[in-house]
């Protein structure tokens, strides 16, 4: 029988004409790692080489210097753009920035909190779906405009400094901005003003993990809690919070590498004193230092690799 | 006792005032500022942003129908945008592909990677590039605007098409073939068919999101002004401010049509999140 | 006497993944027109088996052959054969309709011909009326039929099933299990069914192999399978046994060899009763019972150990013991089930 098998099988074995379509598609369909090469090649290529090869440029840029006299790039390595780095002036910089990054993700976290719980746990169908619109909306439209927007609004003669006038409030406002910290003329050339504006664009990022993260929190263990005598307060401190920690460090994420890379804010909004983005943007540009720019760049990507490191201890990459 | 509320709970979820108002709130502070956008294209007030607006005039959007480097440079953000946009979808729905159907070695280095452009701030990005071209000796032109736009627009298509792949049966594929359809014709009558939508929203976000991108073009442009471009040039101007907005009005309305229809193309998936600049 | 051709062969076929042996060296055929069935728990290599038919997965070594065709580099897309899927795997963006009748649209059979036959299909799978629905719109049973209809509208030579029941509720799956059954002997296409449930295999298959560790511990008919189970693993997993060792072995058997009987097929009786002449015997403890409607389900306890499984009918006149009840209990010597050395 088994003889009968293999004569019929060596019959059989001629294959009959096909479309080349069909030959074609057999070809690939015994030979899946060709496949998956041919699948895999050009995006790899692309972001291997313009994306990777980039960073790697980068690398090595920072290590060059630019002559002083000529303006040209001397090719010979030197650790000399990061013995400027760690300038008494670079730091600062480097410091301030990292102050804001930090305070635009607590605030971003706080205001977050609210509409992610309600989105997650009571809006449902319609109310839903607006709120989703409306976290949606803002995110995707232009940066640019929403930047500029509130440039509008914290003018010296803009919507809110008219607002507090007519409240009679005027001189609060005129208190808070001759703080040491917080001064400026008017509020769009505060550090309140580019808080507020990194606040506003950011924002998005950090509810949608958060309200991600929330709705995963599964009804049945909130009446757990309750049934088993918590306080609502106490289920949320013992039982809500913590399941949320994932996408707050999530959003932080987003937040907080957001600010550390913007230029574009604290220029059109906020005090005279530069950013790392701006730092780095004025390197390149004014001063026609790539390698000192380079240099600079490191920085924000060493600090997002060890907050990186850090949120993932928190579970952030399963909450993204 | 206890229980029995919680049962109720369940049936009419209600909100605490302040946790409603403390929604509503972030509600309104993340889409009021638009409306003073819209305001400001209307404003007399040609010099600074006085509130309230002295007078109201549509005056600014004549002005802006004579500014030929306006239109050159929305021209160029259309142009730039489409083509990073057929770009990245090639490139992401190949990676997603290969993501979805294979798994080998290194697959999660290569996740890393895609998501690389948008998880680094886009300074770091843009100077990469800037780097990148000046070692190699690339010239500035359209085609560095375009390959940076790309790079970070392949994320979006790629999340976008991934999300769709993994929701549908991994055995439909299997169950054309077994039916008789080779591989391109499953392609063609099964897998496009339900990639669709996916591909399309993917798109028109990748288009919303180069067409509005300024910090990796300013690192990658030449003498080119892309729209974004342009429009950072006129807010540091002092006078004619209004056109700005005029502009920013017409920004929105070209953006604000691809998001909405993506967002319905994409309702039920959701993948949309946590993928941006 | 004709023989009847061989449907589906395999010759020392293994599939490996890795270090894992998923199929390893089977060898078996499947005759036209059966009702085959691959049984054996997850992980036993049968739905390899069957997606090695299909051609979803190729051979790492033995030969798969299709009416004597060697299926070696051929696809799945050039086999006559077709699948109904485990998650069904329907086609969402198309109609019932046009589901069914995908096979024929590849296949370019007219628009005319493919509608009628499409039409007879669901007829036959008794949804003449959903033609137009999306599969989103329909239960999950109704979705099992339109899968079972798009398979057979390609009237294949070889119908695989994996585990097409297994997302039914109990009562649909019996009366899917009754249907299935009529529809394959209505069409006379060979079925190769995969499944886990002994009772589904038991009682719709002409065959059944059971697979355990990539491999074939018994191919049978039903009730060959139940009554002369060849290893351990088959009398463990086809209906329920009792499996005796040493002591307990010896003390039931007289010999310490392992043995096996089925629950059903041992008689109770009060402590110190006299069995027939030939009958096997040994005493024991009622540890506990079961009622199950039917029957009833008593445990008992054997002085050397082990326990034996009862299951006695609940019919009017019999001997009904208790908890902590001394029985006795006893067999006809030829229920007893020994297995290999």
């Amino acid at each position: 029988m088994g003889c009968g098998v293999m004569t019929a099988a060596a019959a059989a074995l001629t294959p009959s004409p096909r479309s080349f379509g069909s030959r074609l598609s057999t070809y690939f369909y015994l030979r899946p790692r060709l496949l998956l090469m041919l699948f895999l090649l050009p995006p790899l290529l692309w972001l291997g080489i313009v994306y990777l090869g980039s960073l790697f440029a980068l690398l090595a840029q920072s290590f060059f210097q630019v002559d002083d006299f000529t303006g040209q790039v001397i090719y010979e390595p030197t650790l000399g753009n990061y013995a400027r780095l760690f300038g008494a002036v670079n730091l600062s910089i480097i410091g301030r920035t990292l102050a804001m990054a930090a305070i635009v993700t607590v605030i971003c976290g706080i205001i977050a909190f609210p509409i992610a719980y309600y989105m997650a746990r009571y809006a449902t169908g319609r109310t839903k779906a607006l709120f989703y619109v409306a976290v949606m909306l803002p995110l995707w439209s232009n940066y640019l405009v929403r930047v500029y927007s509130w440039r509008l609004i914290l003018a010296k003669e803009g919507v809110i400094h008219w607002a507090f006038n007519e409240m009679g409030l005027g001189w609060l406002l005129d208190w808070m901005l001759s703080l040491p910290v917080l001064q400026g003329s008017s509020l769009s050339t505060s550090y309140v003003g580019t808080c507020v504006t990194f606040v506003y664009i950011w924002l998005p990022y950090m509810i949608l993990p958060l309200q991600a993260a929330l709705e995963r929190v599964p009804r049945s263990f909130i009446e757990a809690s309750s049934d088993l005598g918590a306080r609502p307060r106490q289920t949320f401190r013992k039982v809500i919070f913590p399941l949320a920690i994932p996408g707050v460090a999530a959003g932080s994420i987003f937040t907080f590498s957001l600010t550390l890379g913007d230029y574009i804010i604290p220029q059109l909004i906020g005090s005279s004193r530069p950013f790392i983005g701006q730092a780095v943007y004025q390197f390149q540009g004014t001063a026609g230092d790539i390698p000192m720019a380079a240099a600079f760049a490191m920085a924000p990507i060493v600090i997002m690799a060890i907050y990186l490191s850090l949120a993932k201890r928190f579970g952030a990459f399963d909450a993204l | 006792m206890r229980s029995r509320a919680a049962v109720l709970d369940r049936a009419t979820p209600r909100a605490g005032i302040g946790l409603k108002a403390g929604a509503w709130f972030a509600v309104l502070f993340l889409n009021l500022p638009i409306l003073f956008i819209v305001l400001y294209g209307f404003t007399t007030d040609e010099q600074s942003y006085s509130f309230p607006p002295p007078g109201l005039t549509t005056r600014w959007f004549g002005v802006i129908m004579n500014r030929g480097d306006f239109w050159d440079a929305l021209w160029l953000s259309v142009s730039v945008a489409f083509v990073a946009t057929i770009a990245a979808l090639i490139l992401g729905t190949l990676a997603a592909a290969a993501m979805y159907r294979f798994s080998f070695f290194g697959k999660e280095s290569v996740t890393l990677l895609i998501l690389l452009p948008i998880a680094l701030p886009g300074i770091v990005t843009g100077i990469s590039l800037r780097a990148a071209f000046d070692l190699a000796d690339v010239p500035f032109s359209y085609w560095t605007i375009v390959a940076g736009h790309a790079t970070f627009c392949i994320v979006v298509v790629y999340n976008n098409a991934i999300a769709r792949l993994r929701r549908s049966s991994p055995a439909m594929m299997e169950a054309s073939m077994d039916l008789g359809a080779n591989s391109l014709q499953t392609f063609r009558h099964v897998v496009l068919p339900n990639l669709a939508t996916a591909l399309l929203a993917g798109g028109m976000l990748a288009f919303a999101l180069s067409f509005d991108e300024i910090i990796v073009t300013t690192f990658t442009a030449g003498q080119q002004t892309t729209l974004p471009i342009w429009m950072f040039k006129e807010l540091v101007r002092p006078h004619q401010r209004p056109v700005t907005n005029v502009a920013a009005i017409i920004v929105m309305a070209i953006t604000f049509v691809p998001i909405l229809l993506a967002y319905y193309l994409t309702r039920d998936t959701q993948d949309v999140a946590g993928s941006g600049k | 006497m004709p023989q009847p051709s061989i449907a589906v062969s395999f010759r020392a076929v293994s599939r490996h993944y890795g270090a894992v042996r998923a199929v390893d060296e089977v060898s078996f055929d499947i005759l036209d027109g059966e009702f085959f069935a691959m049984l054996g728990p997850s992980g036993s290599g049968k739905t390899t088996c069957l997606r090695l038919i299909a051609g979803f997965e190729q051979p790492t070594a033995g030969l798969v052959a299709i009416h004597g065709r060697d299926m070696a580099g051929v696809p799945p897309y050039d086999r006559d054969v077709n699948t109904v899927f485990q998650d069904y795997a329907l086609f969402p963006h198309m109609s019932v309709r046009e589901n069914v009748a995908y096979g024929l649209m590849i296949r370019k059979v007219p628009a005319a011909e493919r509608a009628k036959r499409a039409e007879e299909m669901l007829a036959m799978v008794k949804l003449a009326d959903f033609g137009a629905r999306k599969p989103s719109q329909l239960s999950g049973g109704q979705r099992q039929r339109v899968a079972l209809a798009r398979a057979l509208v390609n009237r294949p030579s070889v119908l695989l099933l994996d585990e097409p029941l297994g997302a039914l509720d109990l009562k649909l799956r019996e009366q899917m299990q009754v249907e299935l059954k009529a529809i394959q002997r209505q069409v006379g296409i060979t079925f190769i069914y995969v499944t886990h449930d002994q009772g589904e295999a038991l009682s719709m298959s002409d065959r059944v192999a059971v697979f355990n560790q990539g491999r074939i511990e018994q191919i049978a008919a039903p009730a060959e399978l139940y009554e002369k189970p060849r290893t351990e693993f088959v009398a463990g997993f086809v209906g329920i046994s009792n499996l005796l060792q040493g002591e307990a072995a010896r003390a039931a058997t007289g010999a310490a060899r392992a043995c096996s009987i089925r629950p059903e097929k041992i008689h109770l009786a009060p402590a110190g009763a006299a069995a027939p002449g030939s009958a096997m015997r040994v005493e024991g403890e009622v540890e506990s019972l079961l009622y199950l409607g039917a029957n009833t389900r008593f445990d008992i306890r054997l002085p050397g150990g082990g326990y034996l499984a009862v299951v006695q009918q609940n019919r009017d006149a019999h001997y009904a013991p208790e908890q902590g009840s001394k029985v006795t209990l006893w067999w006809d010597a030829r229920h007893l089930m020994t297995f290999g050395g």
